[in-house]
């Protein structure tokens, strides 16, 4: 059967009985939606056939929900955590939202609630299959966030053939499940893998480690940044995984290394993915960037790549189908390539990524634009002009850093700095505040008169 | 100023920036517990680069990454 043609629902009551989702105080098992619901009573014609958002503040009950809505609605809206109201309100509006799903706990009154856990028993839902849209968030542009559509065929489109694993992996992601690099796994998880264990930032490194453990997870996947606090957490060996993935941020050799080190048994991969162009590829050479051979690959799952002015476009059935809203621009090229906007420069036989084009800076998973920390700077009395722009650091992946031009006539820099970083602490996330300040004679402009960046 | 001092001025510098409340420092402190985020070991060794001139974690042979206050001394003074 395609992919397109089952629900997630089906998926589960295909797959081996017993399975779970946990978090680090609850279990959810997937069995149970056979006969089980977490959706209010009644609440089905607000559902079957509706564009429906997924507001839902809790990682685990979000997840339920969505394997609940996956083939009864029309169109799921997935939100991440921690998204603003007054964003939430666009992105329904642009989306056509007809429904909003929000949990007891989100609620300001619980009434309201479409969704809680613990599941209760209940008769299933009595409408037609349809293959759901996903409607998810992309990161990295300017201005309001994106909408790209994906269906449940381009979120589970195959890498390259490859046997199953036997047996089963058992995932565990520092990924949240609502942004694509956690959904991936989660349904990864729920379409052919075993139990899936769902971890939060929050949660203290030594514990969730333990838990990983205690649960016998085997394939776990997070950024280079996940990893690198793992590794300096001192407790890296209370896991002894199989699979250790990463993702989303450039890799190095210091976090290859030290995984390597880590856990000596381990299949270490790292793989390229975005929301737009779906993953990409997958590295199992253990070296950082990606063999320049990957650009001929050609067969059943692979992606098509090429470098178009040094930006890496990319074409695979995992690319997402569009954006959504009325003005929004073609999310591909006329022939169907996602230009990733990420920059790669080939060194021998291999790319290497060397950053964003435009400068958006990457700080552990965040993304900063460089213009609006300069507008903080230059706002500053003494400041002509500054250039932001990514340093690459061992921590986060990269750092914010800063170039700044004094104006003639100020002549205590010392002062100035400080009077800087006062103004970015107080206008910016703190992820956004440049590490290192430079003071430096001049910048370089383009012949147009622009500021020169990277790409 | 020696390496040792540094860094060890460095972090409370960064604490204080970042409003974190520093755990008394000394040798065995485990990284983890000592008050400070990835955001303020970033921001620590993205100074130290300039300050010290050194990145070790790029540039070490050593795989594995330090996870005392100690460790990571001496994976700077090795590398200086």
């Amino acid at each position: 059967m395609r992919p397109e043609h089952r629900s997630l629902r089906e998926w589960l009551a295909a797959g081996e009985a017993g399975r779970v989702i946990r978090d680090a105080t609850r279990v959810v098992a997937l069995d149970d939606f056979a006969a089980r619901s977490g959706l209010k009573a009644g609440a089905a014609p607000l559902i079957a056939g509706r564009n429906v958002m997924l507001a839902i503040e809790d990682q685990l009950t979000a997840a339920a929900a969505l394997i609940e809505l996956d083939g009864l609605a029309r169109r799921i809206v997935v939100c991440p955590p921690g998204l603003d109201l007054a964003s939430r309100a666009v992105i329904a509006t642009n989306a056509g939202v007809e429904t909003i799903v929000i949990d007891a706990e989100t609620a300001a009154d619980a009434r309201t609630a479409l969704y809680r856990l613990p599941l209760a028993d209940a008769a299933p839902i009595d409408a037609p299959f349809i293959a759901t849209e996903w409607a998810l968030l992309t990161s990295g542009t300017s201005g309001p966030p994106k909408l790209a559509a994906h269906d449940l065929s381009t979120l589970t489109g195959v890498m390259a053939k490859a046997p199953p694993p036997n047996p089963a992996p058992r995932w565990a992601t520092y990924y949240d499940i609502r942004r694509y690099g956690g959904m991936q796994i989660l349904l990864r998880a729920l379409t052919g893998g075993d139990s899936l264990t769902l971890t939060h930032a929050s949660d203290p490194i030594e514990t969730t480690l333990s838990r990983l453990n205690d649960s016998g997870v085997t394939h776990i996947t997070g950024t280079p940044t996940h990893w690198r606090k793992v590794l300096m957490s001192g407790a890296a060996r209370r896991i002894d995984p199989a699979y250790v993935r990463l993702s989303g941020e450039i890799v190095d050799d210091a976090v290859l290394n030290g995984l390597k080190s880590a856990y000596p048994r381990a299949r270490i991969v790292h793989a390229y993915a975005s929301t737009e162009a779906g993953v990409g590829f997958e590295v199992t050479d253990g070296e950082p960037g990606f063999p320049a051979s990957l650009l001929d690959a050609r067969g059943d799952g692979a992606v098509e790549m090429r470098i178009v002015d040094g930006s890496l476009h990319l074409r695979s059935r995992r690319t997402a189908l569009r954006y959504i809203g009325g003005n929004s621009a073609p999310i591909t090229t006329d022939d169907g390539f996602i230009d990733s906007g990420d920059m790669v420069e080939r060194r021998g036989d291999r790319y290497f990524f060397t950053g964003r084009r435009g400068g958006v800076i990457n700080v552990g998973g965040s993304k900063v634009h460089p213009e609006e920390v300069e507008n903080v700077i230059n706002a500053q009395p003494g400041v002509r002009i500054s250039l932001v722009k990514a340093r690459k650091n061992p921590i986060t992946g990269a750092a914010v850093v800063a170039d700044v031009v004094i104006q003639d006539g100020c002549a205590d820099s010392d002062a100035l700095r400080v009077r800087i970083l006062d103004a970015c602490r107080a206008g910016l996330a703190a992820y956004k505040v440049p590490m290192v300040i430079r003071f430096v004679p001049s910048l370089e402009m383009t012949p147009g008169g622009k500021l020169a960046r990277l790409g | 100023m020696s390496i040792r001092l540094t860094i060890l001025e460095q972090l409370k510098q960064i604490a204080l920036e970042q409003k974190k409340s520093l755990a008394p420092l000394n040798d065995e402190l485990p990284l983890l517990e000592s008050g400070l985020d990835s955001l303020c070991f970033a921001i620590l060794v993205a100074r130290l680069e300039d300050v010290v001139g050194v990145d070790p974690f790029t540039t070490s042979e050593d795989a594995a990454f330090p996870s005392t206050v100690g460790e990571f001394i001496r994976f700077y003074e090795h590398a200086a």
